[in-house]
């Protein structure tokens, strides 16, 4: 089957447009999330991860003078216009697109007129946008979606189905989303703190990303970076609760590897999903000594971040690509103590080493976990 | 390019007060008033003994019920069968009963049981637990049924050895009107998985 190779990508979030202005952030250790007060998203302050709007425009004004998109469309579009710039010889229009998002433009749902808050709209604008050949197909499969979105571009690739797939992930922090979220007492209240023994939830965020994905290795400029294992399944177990076992996040982990060829102890890093919220942290420590990997490093970027749902593991792998191009490892950030039953190995300091193998995995509602093998070639 | 072929072993609709199985009526219910109703009297002629069905959301109780009945005759249901289904309106239906509970601050009950439907994939979530399938799950959205990608994606999984067989399909609920088709597809059999035929048997039991 063809190799899949990750060529090139963007990041617009609360640390920058670019994945570069990101990666520097990161090294420096800085978050997104910070007190918010706009009572159109919550009455009370609480603590997320938002782009600021005005900055926004400002950005989207270099690449149009149409305001009729909404601050999704407008994330999203920038992200693979600054793709697009970026690299002369991606043919978008002839490339398969797939959208990854949990709620797409979900703040229309309260206008008059909801046309906006169907998911495939946002496939309408990109189609329009960018006038591409195929229609693109959006993916909205909870918090996995964007990890598995890059699954299934992989997938689409070895098959020749297509030669080369542009993942677009994003999410919108809304007052539909806290709310919810609240109402499971899920959200913390303070910057969210993964693994920790302090963790009370989540944070929320909002991003935008775009990685490309090419069956052909000319595309690639510098290190090589291939998707070499990828597997998804289903928790079989309950539909908002984390499996006790990490059942499925583990046999995602293990498929995952045994495509890529891998033993565990090749792995040299882990970037996980890391929510904060007890019973997932927990689930994902279960599931990685089960899997025999509590001695390999570990971080979660969502002290960072916030968790940006449809965007969280497209970030979190273009980050993984970057560290290894890199070499270098980001401290999980808002970690103090453990606080999950089983001693994993979590990243506490940044780090200069070389690596050559990325594990990526993520969980989400409805009982779903992806794991994917990042490899430099 | 995937040369091996697959093949549709059976199919369900529910459509227009109506399911059928394999082309076949096997229930009708012009009586019911509403989709609850409608649901609860296909889980009755189903004989299901399954309380968690009446915590679902009206979308979920349709993907179920869908395959509750595509699954009856299927014996020995293997693990990594995956599950690759698609709508246009996401869970509108739910999102919309949330929204309604957050709308007005001095009438604020937003809930996690209602808040945990606003999400598509879980009525795949549903149908793993009650089949114990610890597969491949995806849900796409697209404007209409989308014959061809999901046949192509099916095909992907079969090919790349992620899943033994697939249950594809399209389970669409907005505004009371309801639209469902799965399909059982496997690696031996009689009917050729294609777009074309993926596609007729979806327009089949159609009025109008």
């Amino acid at each position: 089957m063809k190799k899949v190779y990750l060529v090139s990508d963007n990041i617009i979030s609360p640390l920058g447009f670019s994945t570069e202005e990101n990666i520097q952030k990161l090294r420096a250790n800085q978050t997104g999330i910070k007190e918010v007060n706009d009572p159109t998203i919550w009455s009370e302050p609480f603590y997320g991860a938002v782009i600021d709007n005005d900055k926004l425009v400002k950005a989207w004004k270099k690449i149009s003078n149409d305001p009729g998109y909404t601050k999704l469309e407008k994330m999203m579009l920038l992200s693979v216009s600054k793709l697009i710039a970026d690299n002369p010889s991606l043919d978008i229009t002839n490339s398969g697109i797939i959208i990854s998002t949990t709620k797409g433009n979900i703040n229309d749902l309260k206008k008059d007129s909801d046309e906006k808050a169907y998911l495939s709209s946002i496939s309408k604008t990109i189609h329009h946008f960018f006038k591409t050949k195929h229609a693109p197909v959006v993916l909205s499969n909870a918090c996995i979606s964007g990890g598995l979105a890059l699954a299934i571009g992989k997938r689409m690739i070895q098959s020749e189905v297509r030669d080369d797939v542009v993942v677009i992930g994003g999410d919108l922090l809304s007052e539909f989303t806290l709310s919810g979220f609240f109402s499971f007492q899920a959200v913390s209240s303070a910057p969210c703190k993964p693994f920790c023994k302090h963790r009370t939830g989540i944070s929320l965020g909002e991003a935008a990303a775009c990685t490309w994905l090419s069956s052909n290795k000319n595309n690639v400029q510098g290190e090589v970076i291939s998707i070499t294992g990828d597997a998804s399944a289903n928790d079989a177990n309950h539909i908002s609760g984390p499996s006790r076992t990490g059942e499925g996040l583990f046999i995602s982990i293990q498929k995952a590897l045994k495509e890529a060829d891998l033993d565990r102890n090749q792995v040299d890093y882990i970037t996980a999903h890391g929510t904060a919220t007890p019973f997932n942290d927990e689930m994902e420590a279960i599931a990685f000594t089960r899997a025999g990997m509590q001695r390999t490093p570990i971080n979660s970027l969502k002290g960072y971040y916030g968790h940006t749902l449809g965007a969280s593991a497209l970030i979190e792998s273009i980050i993984a690509r970057h560290c290894l191009i890199n070499n270098e490892l980001f401290a999980s950030l808002g970690f103090e103590e453990l606080g999950v039953s089983e001693p994993i190995n979590i990243i506490i300091k940044n780090d200069k080493k070389k690596l050559n193998r990325v594990l990526k995995t993520a969980s989400g509602f409805g009982g779903c976990n992806v794991a994917l093998i990042i490899e430099k070639m | 390019m995937i040369k091996e072929k697959y093949y549709i072993s059976d199919f369900c609709i529910i459509r227009d007060n109506r399911v059928f199985k394999n082309g076949e009526q096997i229930y009708v219910d012009t009586e019911s008033e509403n989709l609850k109703d409608f649901a609860k009297g296909i889980y009755k002629f189903m004989e299901l003994k399954y309380p968690k069905f009446h915590k679902m959301d009206e979308l979920c109780k349709l993907g179920f019920l869908a395959s509750e009945v595509l699954l009856k005759d299927v014996e020995n249901l293997r693990e990594d069968t995956a599950l690759v289904l698609s709508n246009k309106a996401s869970s509108l239906d739910t999102d919309r009963k949330h929204q309604i509970s957050i709308q007005d601050k001095n009438n604020f009950y937003p809930s996690p049981a209602v808040f945990v439907y606003t999400l598509p994939n879980i009525i795949l979530g549903e149908i793993s637990i009650k089949n114990k399938m610890k597969s491949e799950n995806a849900f796409f959205v697209t404007e209409t049924f989308d014959a061809g990608f999901i046949t192509k994606y099916s095909k992907v999984l079969m090919h790349t050895g992620k899943a033994s067989n697939v249950i594809c399909g399209w389970v669409d609920l907005d505004n009371d009107k309801y639209d469902v088709f799965l399909a059982f597809l496997s690696k031996k059999g009689k009917k050729e998985l294609t777009k074309e035929e993926l596609n007729k048997l979806y327009r089949s039991n159609s009025y109008g």
